[in-house]
C-alpha cells in the first residue's frame, strides 16, 4: 500500500517488536487490552509486563476476550483491543471476531504466529491465522518485518475506525515481536486503496428531501449504523422535525428515544405489531444505516411486491448495503451523521412542511395498529412470566443501565420491554447471533464503566456458553448483575419447534442444568434464585443494592412463554402470529 | 450476463484469496480470472469474466470495491473494449491429419510452435468465442491438451484503467 508519512521528525528509539505493539496501543490511547498469553505472544507479554500505560484483562477463554473487547467498543465507541495467541488462541477468537464483523464493531485483534523460518511447516500451534480470519474480518494482516510492525498497527486502527467499522487482525509471529528497529508512530495516513466517502451527494439528498415532504405515509427506520456513526442526535432533530414515525432495528435500538410518541417500537421478525405495519404501507420510506436483513424485513419479494409504490430512500456509509436485498429509489453514499446533518440544513432552508392533516390521519391508523398492544403478556400469571423480569429491570434500573443479552428469546423481549432512551446501552449480538456473548460483553462495558450499572440479560443455555468469565469478573471485580431467565429450555429454539416442526422438542430441553447460586457461590459471587411472581421486585432490588457484588439472578420462568409478535422466517413483515392468535 | 470486471489491487500478499474468497463466500460466479503485475510494481491488474444478473454485478462491483486491497474497479463491458485470451493446444498430428491440422491453424491464425512426429503444439491468440470455435473446427478426439490463460481486456482508444 502506498503510504504518505509525516515527515520524520526526528530518529526513534529502538525499541522490539513487542515493545512497538504497547507503545502503539499507547498512542492509540488503548486503556484496556482483553487477552490470554501463549508461546507465541510471549514477549509481547513480557513488554505488558514491563509498562502501566496497558492494562491488560486476563479472560478465562479467548472467545471471552473477543466478546470483552466488543461490548466495550460497543459501549464506548472506542474501538475494543484483544490479544491472544497463535493456533488455538486464533481458533478461539474466530466466533468473537465473526460476532463483531456481523455488526461492525470496530476493533483490532492482535494474534500471535510462530517465528517466521516455521511459518508453513506446520509448526506447533500453527494456523493459517490470516486465511482462516479473511471472511470474518474488515482488513487483516500478516507482519513479516519489524520494520513494517508500527505503519501495520496504524493502519489496523484506521481501517478499524473509519467507514464502516470493523474488526481488523494483525499476525506477528514470534520473531517479529523480539526484533528490533527504530520506532515511529504516524500521526495520519492515507490509504490510495481505501477512503470511504462522508459526504453525502446534495442533489440525492435535495430529492430525498423532495419524497420526504410529499410522503403520505412516511417512515423513518433506523439500524445499528446510526449508532456507530453517532447520528441519534441528528435522527431525532428530522423525526421532530418532519413529526414522522421512526422504528429501530434491533441494533439499532437507543438510536431514537424509546419512550417518545414517535416511537413506534422495533420492527423485524419480533417487531411491534405497528412497526411492521407502518413499514410494510409506507409510501416514503427513509433507511438510515440499516441493511433491510432477513430478520428485519423478513421476505423481500414479499416487502415490494407488497407495496410497489413505495419509495425508498437509504442512507449508508456501505455502497455494498445499498440496494443489496431491496432495490432503493434514492441511494444516499455518506457517514449518517454527516447527510442526516445536510438533510436537516436543507429541510431548515425550506418552508415547505408535511401537510398536517395527511400526516395526522397516518397517524391515526399508526394508533389503531398500536391499540392492539401487540406486546401484552399474562400478568396475573402465577409462574414468573419472563417479560415481567425485563419490565421490573427496566423500572429499578431507572432505564440507564447498560443492557448486555445474549442470544435467544431473552434476547428478544429485552429488545422489547427495555425501552431504551439512549444508543449504546442495549449491547448485543444481532448479525451473527452469537450465545455467549452477554457475559464478556457485560464484562467489557463495566471496564469502560465502572460507575454505571450493568446487566446481563441471560438464558440458562447462552449463559453456559461462556460461563467461565465468571472468574475473571471475580479477578478484576466487575460486579455486573446476571438476569437469567431460566425456563430449562433453549427457548427460541423451542418456540420454533413449537410453531413448525410439530411440538417435537428435539434436544432443546435443558437437562442436568447446574445449581446456579451454587455456581455463582463457587466463583466467589452471590446467587439468587427467584421463583415467585411476587419476589421479582424484591429480589432485583436487592441485587442492584449490592453496588460491589456480582450477583447472579436465577429466574424460574414459564416455559411455555413465546415471543410475540412473530413474523415466520421467510415471510412477508406484515404476516405477524399475535399471542391471542394462538 | 457475462461482464468483465477490470480490477487493480494492490501487489499485496493475499490480495487474489481475497478477491477469490469474496466470490466464493458470496455465491458468484467466475468463469476466468487472471491476474498479474501492471507498469506500476506496487498494483496488479486483475480481470474476471462473470455472469449474474444486473443486480448482481452491482453487488459484486460493490463488494469488490469495499476489499481494502482493491485500487479500483471497472466493468469493461459496459464500454467499448478489447478482449483477448491465449490458448495452448496439444494436437494429435501424425500420418493423414497432420496436414489438415495445420490448415485449420492458419485459417485461424494460430501458430505452431512446438513439433513432434505425432503431435503439434498450437498457440492462438483471440476472443473466448474464436478459440472455442477453433476447438470445434478440430477433430475432437484429436485434442491431446488444452491450457486458456482466461480473459484479458482493456479498453479502447485513449481512455485507461489507472488511480
Amino acid at each position: 500500500m502506498e503510504l504518505k508519512l509525516p515527515p520524520l521528525a526526528e530518529t526513534g528509539e529502538v525499541l522490539t517488536g513487542a515493545e512497538i505493539v504497547i507503545r502503539c496501543l499507547e498512542a492509540e490511547g488503548v486503556e484496556h487490552v482483553f487477552g490470554y498469553p501463549g508461546g507465541a505472544v510471549l514477549f509481547i507479554y513480557d513488554a505488558i509486563f514491563k509498562q502501566k500505560a496497558v492494562k491488560h484483562v486476563l479472560v478465562r477463554h479467548e472467545q471471552g476476550a473477543l466478546h470483552a473487547a466488543d461490548g466495550y467498543a460497543r459501549a464506548t465507541g472506542k474501538p475494543g483491543v484483544a490479544l491472544v495467541t497463535s493456533g488455538p488462541g486464533v481458533t478461539n477468537a474466530v466466533t468473537g471476531i465473526a460476532t463483531a464483523y456481523m455488526d461492525s464493531i470496530p476493533m483490532v485483534v492482535i494474534t500471535g504466529q510462530v517465528p517466521t523460518r516455521a511459518i508453513g511447516e506446520d509448526a506447533f500451534q500453527e494456523c493459517d491465522t490470516v486465511g482462516i480470519t479473511r471472511p470474518a474480518v474488515k482488513h487483516n494482516f500478516l507482519v513479516k518485518n519489524v520494520d513494517d510492525l508500527a505503519i501495520t498497527i496504524k493502519k489496523a486502527f484506521h481501517i478499524a475506525t473509519t467507514g464502516r467499522p470493523g474488526p481488523v487482525l494483525v499476525d506477528i509471529p514470534k520473531d517479529i515481536s523480539n526484533h528490533t528497529t527504530r520506532f515511529h508512530y504516524p500521526d495520519k495516513i492515507t490509504l490510495r486503496s481505501y477512503a470511504p466517502v462522508l459526504k453525502g451527494h446534495g442533489g440525492q439528498i435535495k430529492k430525498a428531501l423532495h419524497l420526504l415532504l410529499e410522503a403520505k405515509r412516511p417512515m423513518i427506520y433506523v439500524g445499528g449504523g446510526a449508532i456507530l456513526g453517532e447520528a441519534s442526535k441528528e435522527v431525532a432533530e428530522l423525526a421532530r422535525l418532519l413529526g414522522y414515525p421512526v422504528t429501530n432495528t434491533l441494533m439499532g435500538l437507543g438510536s431514537y428515544p424509546a419512550t417518545d410518541r414517535q416511537f413506534v417500537g422495533m420492527l423485524g421478525m419480533h417487531g411491534t405489531f405497528e412497526a411492521n405495519n407502518a413499514m410494510q404501507a409506507s409510501d416514503v420510506l427513509l433507511a438510515v444505516g440499516a441493511r433491510f436483513d432477513d430478520r428485519v424485513i423478513g421476505n423481500p419479494t414479499d416487502f415490494a411486491a407488497g407495496n410497489p409504490a413505495r419509495k425508498i430512500i437509504h442512507i449508508d456509509v456501505d455502497p455494498s448495503s445499498i440496494s443489496k436485498r431491496v432495490r432503493v429509489d434514492v441511494p444516499i453514499v455518506g457517514g449518517v451523521k454527516e447527510v442526516l446533518q445536510d438533510l436537516i440544513a436543507q429541510l431548515k432552508a425550506t418552508p415547505q412542511r408535511p401537510d398536517p392533516a395527511t400526516i395526522a390521519a397516518w397517524w391515526k391508523q399508526i394508533d389503531e395498529w398500536r391499540a392492539r398492544d401487540c406486546l401484552r403478556y399474562d400478568r396475573k400469571s402465577a409462574i414468573i412470566k419472563p417479560q415481567s423480569v425485563i419490565e421490573k429491570l427496566y423500572e429499578i434500573t431507572r432505564g440507564d443501565a447498560y443492557i448486555t443479552s445474549d442470544v435467544g428469546q431473552h434476547q428478544m423481549w429485552a429488545a422489547q420491554f427495555y425501552k431504551f432512551d439512549k444508543p449504546r446501552r442495549w449491547i448485543n449480538s444481532g448479525g451473527l447471533g452469537t450465545m455467549g456473548v452477554g457475559l464478556p460483553y457485560a464484562m467489557g462495558v463495566k471496564m469502560a464503566f465502572p460507575e454505571a450499572e450493568v446487566a446481563c440479560v441471560t438464558g440458562e443455555a447462552s449463559i453456559q456458553m461462556c460461563i467461565q468469565e465468571l472468574s475473571t469478573c471475580k479477578q478484576y471485580h466487575l460486579p455486573v448483575k446476571i438476569v437469567n431467565l431460566n425456563n430449562r429450555y433453549m427457548g427460541m429454539v423451542r418456540q420454533w419447534q413449537e410453531f413448525f416442526h410439530g411440538n417435537r422438542y428435539a434436544e432443546s430441553y435443558m437437562d442436568a442444568l447446574p445449581d446456579f447460586v451454587k455456581l455463582a457461590e463457587a466463583y466467589g459471587h452471590v446467587g439468587m434464585k427467584i421463583e415467585k411472581p411476587g419476589d421479582v421486585e424484591g429480589a432485583l432490588r436487592e441485587a442492584f443494592a449490592m453496588k460491589d457484588r456480582l450477583v447472579f439472578l436465577d429466574f424460574i420462568t414459564d416455559q411455555t412463554e413465546n415471543v410475540f409478535p412473530m413474523v415466520p422466517g421467510g415471510k412477508g413483515i406484515s404476516e405477524m402470529i399475535l399471542s391471542e392468535e394462538l | 450476463m457475462r461482464h468483465i470486471l477490470s480490477v487493480l489491487v494492490e501487489n499485496e500478499a493475499g490480495a487474489l484469496s481475497r478477491v477469490a474468497g469474496l466470490f466464493s463466500a458470496r455465491g458468484y460466479n467466475i468463469e476466468t480470472l487472471t491476474v498479474a503485475p501492471t507498469e506500476d510494481t506496487t498494483m496488479s491488474r486483475m480481470t474476471i469474466v462473470t455472469t449474474g444478473s444486473d443486480e448482481i454485478v452491482e453487488q459484486i462491483t460493490k463488494q469488490l470495491n469495499k476489499l481494502v486491497d482493491v485500487v479500483k474497479v471497472v466493468d469493461l463491458s459496459e464500454g467499448k473494449h478489447i478482449e483477448r485470451e491465449l490458448m495452448l493446444v496439444k494436437v494429435r498430428a501424425g500420418g493423414k491429419d497432420r496436414e489438415e491440422v495445420k490448415r485449420t491453424a492458419d485459417i485461424f491464425r494460430g501458430r505452431v510452435i512446438d513439433v513432434t512426429d505425432k503431435a503439434y503444439t498450437i498457440e492462438l491468440t483471440g476472443t473466448t468465442e474464436k478459440l472455442d470455435a477453433f476447438l470445434e473446427a478440430l477433430d475432437r478426439a484429436s485434442i491431446l491438451e488444452t491450457v486458456r490463460t482466461g480473459l484479458s481486456g482493456i479498453g479502447r482508444g485513449e481512455w485507461v484503467l489507472k488511480v
